[in-house]
């Protein structure tokens, strides 16, 4: 079981620049549906694991990347 | 045949691109910012991809700053009515497409001020004539990059570091220049760049875009379109968000990734190898039409100032007559007329019969050029 948690942006394009930087820096992360629970949006989210959530977050910092919110999502069969 | 219209869009299409559009719409057909499903997110990574590309390209630090349009004409609208407000002063050349002339006229019956500088007749631009009419009350300064009637390379560098003296904003028009010489908006302190997929940069029809340069206040530019942008649906105002705030409505996929296919093959043989091709090329054109009998050839006669787009006229035919031989008995595609640009055919006294336009591309060869010129000397045979 892995616990996981996803990063909501204001936009797709902010989402898919976070992806690349994240997934560069060496951490798996997928982008998924926005979960409801978290947002109204519609589009898509970044799912990362829930114990990289500081080091995730410090690459979005340092790119300047606004993110909407971090959530954790719960466990899930990997 | 020969295509030597370029100017109006480039022929043939590299087959990468071709191909990437059908892949694009066969294996990430979703809506790119609307679904969460594996096609939009392909969908979606396709225009990222492309922004980061055109980003790269222009030299611009923030990708979001990439607004997807439909060509130049609509990113230059955009620029336009997004930024000027009754009472703001424009000053821009005597050599501007219709693109730029004619929103500005429907803004100056809004109460903008405009200053059209004259050109000389060869389409260069006097800086320092310019530089008077850039007041301290300047909203904006709009220049081509390149007539698209003669191929004169405005001074935009030069222009643009006196503008921003005076507190304006530089607007570039840079659809003949995109991908045929390069273009570094970081250096030149160009803050808005329009461009067109279709025609240097070797995509298709339908796609363009505006490029903002890192330290523009996007605060200060209005939509032109409002709309659904896939982020921030609970609420009715349009979001402030780049790139959304300036893209409404579901993005042109296929055009995007024809447009980043384009972009790739200008970057893999490289814009300066490009631009030193056309350069050689329309070098030649201009030699060989100077050297014929009754032959007018418009522009700076220097090739290293232009970009390979040269205009010309023959004494006592018609241009459309001259452009109807060509196509009909040599097969040479060229664009006759005023080629949206009444003023610019102003500028240069040819106006209003027009010029022939021959344009090459990055795959026109010498050879191209010799039978063009052999071509026009038999069509000017009484």
């Amino acid at each position: 079981m892995i616990t996981y948690g996803v990063v909501l942006f204001h936009t797709t394009s902010a989402a898919m620049r976070a992806e690349k930087l994240v997934v560069k820096a060496g951490y798996s992360v997928k982008l998924v549906p926005t979960p409801r629970q978290f947002s109204t949006d519609c589009g898509i989210a970044l799912r990362f694991e829930w114990n990289h959530q500081h080091k995730i977050k410090a690459v979005l910092d340092q790119a300047k990347i606004e993110c909407d919110a971090i959530h954790l999502l719960g466990n899930e069969d990997a | 045949m020969i295509y030597l219209d370029h100017a109006a869009t480039s022929w043939p299409k590299p087959p990468e691109v071709l191909k990437a559009m059908a892949d694009a719409l066969e294996r990430a057909g979703g809506n790119p910012g609307r679904s969460g499903h594996r096609l939009a997110i392909e969908g979606a990574r396709i225009v990222y991809d492309t922004r980061e590309l055109v980003a790269e390209f222009f030299h611009v630090g923030d990708p979001l700053r990439v607004i997807f349009t439909s060509n130049a004409t609509h990113a230059i609208n955009l620029a336009l009515s997004g930024i000027l407000k009754p009472g703001d002063r424009v000053v821009t050349s005597s050599m501007e497409h219709n693109s730029v002339m004619r929103p500005l006229r429907r803004l100056e019956k809004n109460g903008i001020r405009l200053s059209v500088v004259p050109c000389a007749p060869d389409g260069t631009l006097d800086v320092d004539e310019f530089a008077k009419q850039i007041t301290f009350d300047t909203r904006l300064v709009v220049l081509t990059h390149a007539s698209n009637v003669v191929g004169t390379v405005l001074p935009v560098a030069e222009v643009a570091a006196i503008a921003h003296q005076h507190g304006a904003l530089v607007l570039v028009d840079a659809a003949q220049t995109a991908g045929a010489m390069p273009i570094d908006m970081a250096t030149m302190k160009i803050d808005l760049l329009a461009f067109t997929g279709h025609k240097e940069l070797q995509g298709p029809p339908g796609i363009g875009g505006l490029v903002i340069a890192d330290d523009v206040n996007v605060g200060e530019i209005e939509p032109l379109l409002c709309g659904g942008t896939g982020s921030r649906s609970e609420s009715e105002e349009q979001p402030d968000d780049l790139p959304d705030k300036f893209e409404s409505g579901t993005p042109n996929l296929a055009g995007i990734a024809g447009l980043q296919a384009g972009l790739r093959w200008v970057v893999k043989r490289g814009v300066e190898e490009i631009h030193g091709h056309l350069q050689e090329v329309n070098q030649a054109l201009i030699e060989g039409l100077s050297a014929l009998p009754k032959v007018k050839v418009f522009g700076t006669s220097d090739s290293r100032r232009s970009t390979a787009v040269t205009s010309f006229t023959v004494a006592g035919m018609r241009v459309s007559e001259i452009g109807l031989r060509l196509d009909e008995g040599y097969g040479i595609l060229s664009r006759v007329g005023l080629h949206c640009a009444p003023a610019a055919h102003r500028t240069i006294g040819s106006y209003p019969e027009g010029t022939v336009r021959l344009a090459p591309g990055a795959l026109t060869t010498m050879a191209d050029i010799e039978q063009t010129i052999l071509a026009i000397r038999n069509c000017i045979r009484p």
